[in-house]
């Protein structure tokens, strides 16, 4: 068997008495679409910031390629080749579009390839016309895509997207849809998210978290018409 | 703002600093250019302070540290050397080693920002301290004596290079401090240029996002800290210089809130504007000390007050900002009457 893009086994994270994520085994594959959802408090956001290194593990372990990277500092995870979108959208405020993500491409590439970088991904995410605007003035929409654009001129092998609909009106979250399919072409995701429209236009293999565990792990229409899922999260939303 | 404005702006500096560093001798006399000295040499500090705090979003409340720091290390160090050539190295080494230790701990410790302020403001109480109390022919240096609260008197000024007789005359020493502020300013606008500059000034923006794009802000602050602590040593070396003498008065709490004023006053954010602050305030400060009813430290405390009422941004940003809707509008008058030319 070939080794998995992430793997994590027991993963484990207890706040004093309780326990967010309990002993959670995942796996990735290569250029892999995966999204978790799960209701509030299911361990979604806690399970993501220990895959970022914002939280170290209580027990269990994170590898990527078969590289262990439990209790990694953040920007060495960076450096593997992760690229984090978190849930509040984390920009340079007072730096231009075009800064934001020439930052980001130029920590691997010399200063012509990284202009380049720059004017390719500000291109495929719509952000041109706005490139030497001021991100702190820019719409919540449009800084999202900001964040998805530095992350993307990362050029990482896997990108987690922590709620990147969140706040988009409806054309918003059609075109961020899109462009997670073509970003899927190349590269492996995963995305948390509660928008369930947004889940079915990406969606391939869901992952569900409830009470800090994996609840179910199957194809998105396989999930949706889980009894179990229905009644943990979707029961709750269509009552 | 463009590359290209950029460029402008800094070509403009650097012209208007060399015309004042040419034309003041023109127009003032010997006592005019001793004191222009020392306010470059509180500029250079000021300009540490601003680099810093505006730029690394360090706030540091003991840059008078390293100030101090500075003029000591010079003026032990040419008391026991003669020629002024290595001490005027080690008022810049020292201070930056310091820093770069202190700066170690500070954020590889992962302290928050307010704690920073706190330690750097200890940091130069207890050197104050330290310093004030070796008063005594037991507490010296080679062949310097600290002389404690008293401070150090007679220590001999730069000289050429390699001829410790050829002391510089006051002029000559007006001439170099402005040299050497012109080329700190210039080497600090550069840095901001690369990519280690950039991704500084990013990580003030926002530190998260710097570490999940990979960089490690601990070491671009440690490396900013330790720049601005070899630039406050230079500072002090010349402040030093200037009066031949140094006492520990250089790491009081009123010398370091002096340097946050500069900077707050002309502005932060920007390079030139604690230049300018600090020049204006010790200016003030001059000029309120040929009389008697006011005092120096009531006229600071009002100016501050004022500025982070009314001026909160400083006055370079203010006017910078002013210059530029002025500019815009001249040029959007045309477009407009060109159309109704047309229509």
């Amino acid at each position: 068997m070939t080794v998995p893009l992430l793997q994590t086994s027991g993963l484990t994270m207890r706040f004093g008495g309780v326990t967010a994520v309990d002993s959670v085994d995942f796996s990735l594959a290569e250029v892999e679409l995966r999204c978790l959802i799960g209701p509030n408090g299911a361990g979604k956001s806690t399970f993501f910031k220990m895959l970022t290194g914002q939280l170290v593990p209580s027990a269990g372990s994170i590898s990527f390629r078969g590289h262990d990277t439990t209790g990694a500092q953040t920007h060495e995870i960076a450096r593997l080749g992760i690229g984090i979108k978190t849930q509040v959208p984390n920009v340079f405020n007072g730096l231009s579009v075009f800064e934001n993500v020439y930052i980001a491409a130029i920590r691997t590439n010399p200063p012509k390839r990284a202009r380049m970088i720059v004017e390719e991904v500000l291109g495929r995410t719509g952000l041109t016309d706005i490139a030497f605007r001021i991100v702190g003035q820019l719409a919540h929409g449009q800084r999202q895509w900001v964040e998805i654009s530095a992350v993307l001129a990362q050029e990482p092998d896997l990108i987690l997207l922590d709620e990147p609909a969140a706040g988009m009106t409806y054309e918003e979250v059609v075109r961020t849809s899109e462009l997670i399919r073509e970003i899927n072409r190349a590269q492996a995701l995963i995305v948390v998210e509660h928008d369930m429209q947004f889940i079915r236009m990406i969606a391939r293999t869901v992952t569900v978290f409830h009470q800090g565990r994996i609840l179910v792990e199957d194809s998105v229409d396989a999930v949706l018409n889980n009894q179990a899922v229905r009644d943990v999260y979707l029961g709750k939303q269509a009552a | 703002m463009t590359p290209r404005s950029d460029w402008r702006g800094f070509c403009a500096v650097i012209a208007a600093m060399l015309v004042v560093m040419f034309g003041l001798p023109q127009v003032t006399g010997l006592f005019g250019l001793v004191q222009a000295t020392v306010f470059i040499a509180m500029a250079m500090v000021a300009l540490s302070q601003g680099f810093i705090w505006g730029f690394g979003g360090i706030m540091s409340f003991g840059q008078s540290a390293f100030f101090g720091l500075g003029g000591y290390t010079y003026a032990v160090a040419v008391l026991n050397m003669g020629d002024s050539s290595l001490p005027l190295v080690f008022a810049v080494v020292l201070p930056a080693v310091f820093a770069a230790l202190l700066g170690y701990f500070m954020f590889y410790g992962r302290i928050s920002d307010a704690y920073v302020g706190v330690i750097t403001l200890t940091v130069t109480v207890i050197l104050f301290n330290v310093m004030n109390s070796t008063a005594g022919d037991i507490y010296h240096i080679g062949n310097a004596p600290l002389g404690g609260f008293n401070g150090m008197p007679s220590i001999p000024p730069l000289n050429m290079p390699g001829d410790a007789s050829a002391a510089l005359d006051p002029e000559q020493f007006y001439y170099v401090c402005m040299g050497l502020l012109i080329a700190v300013y210039a080497m600090l606008r550069w840095l901001l240029t690369t990519r280690f500059g950039r991704v500084t000034v990013a990580i003030r923006e926002n530190e998260t996002r710097a570490m999940l794009l990979g960089y490690d802000p601990r070491l671009y602050k440690l490396i900013v800290f330790t720049i601005g602590g070899g630039i406050a040593g230079l500072a002090g070396c010349l402040f030093t210089n200037w009066g031949g003498f140094i006492s520990p008065t250089v790491f009081g709490l009123s010398q370091s809130a002096q340097i946050i004023i500069f900077v707050l006053v002309g502005g932060l954010g920007t390079l030139i504007g604690p230049i300018l602050g600090a020049v204006a305030i010790e200016f003030v400060i001059s000029v309120i000390g040929t009389q008697q009813t006011l005092n120096a430290d009531l006229i600071l405390g009002v100016v501050l007050v004022v500025f982070v009422l009314l001026v909160p941004q400083g006055v370079v940003p203010v006017l910078r900002h002013a210059v530029q809707s002025l500019t815009q509008r001249r040029r959007r008058v045309p477009v407009g009457a060109a159309k109704e030319a047309r229509s």
